[in-house]
């Protein structure tokens, strides 16, 4: 029996709360009274179909993007397979990859197309589309462990840096991962471009054929799984600072590829308390660290 | 698509997603899970608003927005339950919410988890004259053994279910069996048990009992002796004799005390059975599920010879079972043999009301569990002065809001009518063992005194704005109010 969407406004009166499935939206705008309450009623409209669109070529969303593709239908498919085609020639990689930051941007855009607001952001479980108009900014928190909520570090995006999509993954999260990090934050240009990317760089942080690190098929765990028999992580023991640093390196050398090539712009990988930081010189957004875990590249 | 599945996979309607979900596992929302085969709606973390009937008004969560300044609220309304909170197990750390309100002046902590409890089992009364089987007899579910039958109380037959015996020293699926029984019972679904040498019977925490088929509708006013007490009055003058049939004592009117103080006759009535006092008789026939708890369905199988020295023709006897369920009247004929005839409006009223006066039968279900060391360390880095403070009543215990009772002596053990908490409130988990809620709230000086993680305490209005996955349910109207300050802890 299908579950009633849920769309409320949360006991504080000002965040919207949205939920259909999997997708869980958290949404705050800001501006005036009447922006924001045409900005809630955008993203309500634009809400109630988006699981059924991508639901309707899930097979196609669920197989390996390569360069020969056909493309989806869907404006949040297009998103998502706009994101994770950059990565087709390189690695195993589905449009569902993209699936949480695609929806984000979308609802975003069109609250943003229905009215003028001074900044809003929609967080999908993590991964956040935002808007920042003018001298605005956001202050953005970071954890590494879903399961252990603490902020290891926070950064300030403001409307002059050019970022606009925030997105974390790893192993312990709610979607598989080849890699052994424990978060993986990108900021990028957009949501959808930043949660493909996030993916990448977190499957990059590994240590093959390490004894020490469980992996699975992922259909033994989620019969449908995107991932089919490749092997995804269950567990990993604690590692030494030397396997650390190593599995760090490989996630950095890929973040740094991905910046280079005009992907993303800044890259935080943790593992094991152990964080590494590739490029944070942008101009507002700085990464600060609790002492426990400074490790500079 | 994948074509074959592992047996037991589930596939979730939910959503449009329909994810195919393995045992033991959830789905892509994280909402819904397979367990054990069964797709089950993963419960989110609940709190408790108290309801009108206590003096508080009734706020329905999404009508506060707006009028909420961010900070307070209406916190003293509001009580975190450890439903959905989450546990500390195995690991030594700090409950999953250790949350702080103030309550009429008082700075009050509650800290909420929910414990894995190897140690548990639920006690089951089940309202029946009906015989179930013999007391220490197997229990079982599936076939599996699962409890036993212990004493028989006024009205009802208890069994005790459930007990780390069961649940990790026998085999695997005894274990498990188990778990699954208690759970059920305990989130008030119904479960099938039968008693070796005993009956079948279907029972849930709240319903009437089925026994053999058969739905239970009332329990017994009182055993056939006191039965005959309270209703010799009404009796007198229009029967010359009443037979209360019952498993345990059988009262005859004109040999019961009662009887004589009124100048009831005497009959020449004969019982088979053991006489205990006069009008009073044991062991009139085997136990069973016919009248009274006995096994009989013809009562004048209980009846020997009328002494004609006594009895004379026409003589009028009235036969009635301990709840008025089943009531027979004869006539003696002149060879003094009771024949069968209607009964005389006169007496159906008394029938009526010995009817009336039997209470609905219920099986109730109480939730019994021991809090160990490594739920109690989530509360206090010293475990035992938590339980010396639970002892002097400075800690109330609550299971999902519900009032417990805690047993006097060692330990935190408690027991809790499951009918009390919010639904869905237990869980379990493959060990096996069931993941019970329970919420410790104390004074903030007296958390602080008996060494309380304090450094963790955070403020109710922080819990509810942070906590996304929350759902308020209104207070059991029976339910003292888990929060209110200087009452003890094991009140009903």
């Amino acid at each position: 029996m299908r579950e009633p969407r849920v769309i409320r406004m949360l006991p504080d009166g000002r965040r919207l709360h949205l939920c259909d499935g999997p997708i869980d939206l958290i949404i705050e705008a800001s501006g005036t009274p009447p922006a924001i309450s045409a900005a809630y009623e955008a993203a309500r409209r634009r809400f109630v179909s988006i699981l059924d669109e991508l639901c309707g070529e899930l097979p196609l969303l669920r197989s390996r993007t390569r360069n020969n593709s056909p493309r989806p239908r869907g404006v949040v498919a297009q998103r998502m397979f706009d994101a994770v085609e950059p990565f087709s020639e390189q690695c195993f990689i589905t449009p569902m990859a993209a699936v949480a930051g695609s929806v984000a941007e979308e609802i975003l855009e069109s609250m943003i197309a229905a009215t003028t607001l001074d900044r809003a952001y929609v967080n999908n479980g993590g991964d956040i589309a935002i808007h920042l108009s003018d001298l605005e900014s956001y202050k953005i928190g970071m954890v590494e462990r879903p399961d252990r909520p603490s902020l290891f570090g926070s950064l300030q995006i403001a409307a002059v840096d050019p970022v606009r999509g925030i997105a974390t993954s790893g192993w312990r999260g709610r979607s598989f991962s080849f890699g052994i990090a424990d978060a993986v934050t990108v900021l990028a240009d957009c949501a959808s471009a930043a949660d493909a990317a996030a993916t990448v760089i977190a499957n990059a942080v590994n240590l093959p054929d390490h004894p020490g690190i469980t992996r699975i098929p992922a259909r033994e765990i989620s019969p449908d799984s995107d991932l089919g028999d490749l092997l995804v992580t269950r567990g990993v023991e604690p590692l030494s600072e030397s396997e650390i640093a190593a599995a760090l390196d490989s996630g950095a050398r890929e973040a740094e590829i991905l910046r280079a090539r005009g992907l993303i712009h800044s890259s935080a990988l943790c593992l094991q308390g152990h964080t590494r930081v590739v490029s944070p010189l942008l101009a507002r957004a700085c990464i600060k660290f609790s002492p426990r875990s400074l490790l500079h590249a | 698509m994948p074509d074959v599945f592992p047996p037991d996979t589930v596939r979730c309607d939910a959503c449009p997603v329909l994810c195919y979900i393995k045992r033991g596992h959830a789905g892509a929302c994280d909402r819904y899970a397979n367990v054990q085969g069964q797709l089950v709606r993963v419960d989110p973390h609940i709190l408790l608003d108290r309801a009108k009937s206590q003096g508080m008004p009734l706020v329905p969560f999404l009508e506060r927005q707006g009028d909420w300044d961010g900070k307070i609220m209406k916190g003293q309304e509001t009580f975190v339950t450890a439903i959905g909170a989450g546990t500390t197990y195995p690991d030594y750390k700090p409950a999953p919410f250790i949350v702080s309100s103030e309550v009429e002046g008082v700075d009050m902590v509650t800290v909420v988890t929910e414990g894995i409890f190897s140690y548990c089992g639920v006690k089951l009364k089940i309202d029946t004259d009906r015989h179930l089987g013999p007391e220490r007899n197997l229990v079982r579910a599936q076939g599996e053994p699962v409890g036993h039958v212990t004493t028989a109380e006024y009205g009802s037959q208890m069994l005790s279910l459930g007990g780390v015996h069961h649940l990790t020293g026998g085999s695997k699926s005894e274990g498990r069996v188990t778990c699954e029984t208690l759970l059920a019972l305990s989130n008030g679904n119904e479960v099938e048990l039968t008693i070796d040498d005993g009956a079948s019977i279907r029972v849930a925490a709240g319903k009437p009992p089925v026994v053999n088929g058969q739905q239970e509708e009332r329990m017994r006013v009182g055993c056939g002796s006191a039965t005959i007490g309270m209703f010799a009055k009404q009796w007198f003058g229009k029967v010359d004799d009443v037979v209360v049939v019952d498993d345990h004592i059988t009262g005859v009117l004109s040999e019961h005390q009662a009887g004589k103080l009124l100048g009831v006759r005497e009959t020449g009535i004969a019982i088979q059975g053991r006489r205990s006092t006069p009008g009073r008789y044991f062991q009139v026939a085997q136990p069973g599920t016919g009248w009274g708890g006995t096994n009989i369905s013809d009562p004048l199988t209980i009846l020997k010879p009328f002494k004609e020295k006594f009895a004379w023709p026409h003589l009028r006897l009235l036969m009635v079972s301990t709840t008025g369920e089943q009531f027979a009247y004869y006539e003696l004929d002149d060879a003094l043999r009771p024949v069968e005839k209607e009964l005389p409006e006169t007496l159906k009223e008394s029938v009526g009301r010995i009817r009336e006066n039997c209470e609905p039968a219920l099986t109730t279900v109480l939730f019994m569990g021991g809090a160990g060391g490594s739920l109690r360390a989530g509360v206090t880095e010293n475990p035992v002065k938590l339980t010396d403070s639970v002892k002097r009543k400075l800690t109330r215990v609550t299971c999902g809001g519900a009032p417990t009772y805690i047993w006097p002596g060692g330990g935190i053990t408690f027991m809790v009518d499951v009918t009390r908490m919010p639904e869905n409130a237990f869980g379990y988990v493959p060990t096996p063992a069931l993941v019970a809620p329970i919420e410790f709230t104390l004074k903030k000086v007296d958390y602080a005194l008996l060494g309380g993680h304090v450094e963790y305490v955070r403020p109710l209005s922080e819990v509810l704005k942070e906590k996304e996955r929350q759902r308020q349910l209104v207070s059991h109207a029976q339910n003292p109010w888990p929060l209110k300050p200087h009452s003890g802890s094991s009140e009903s």
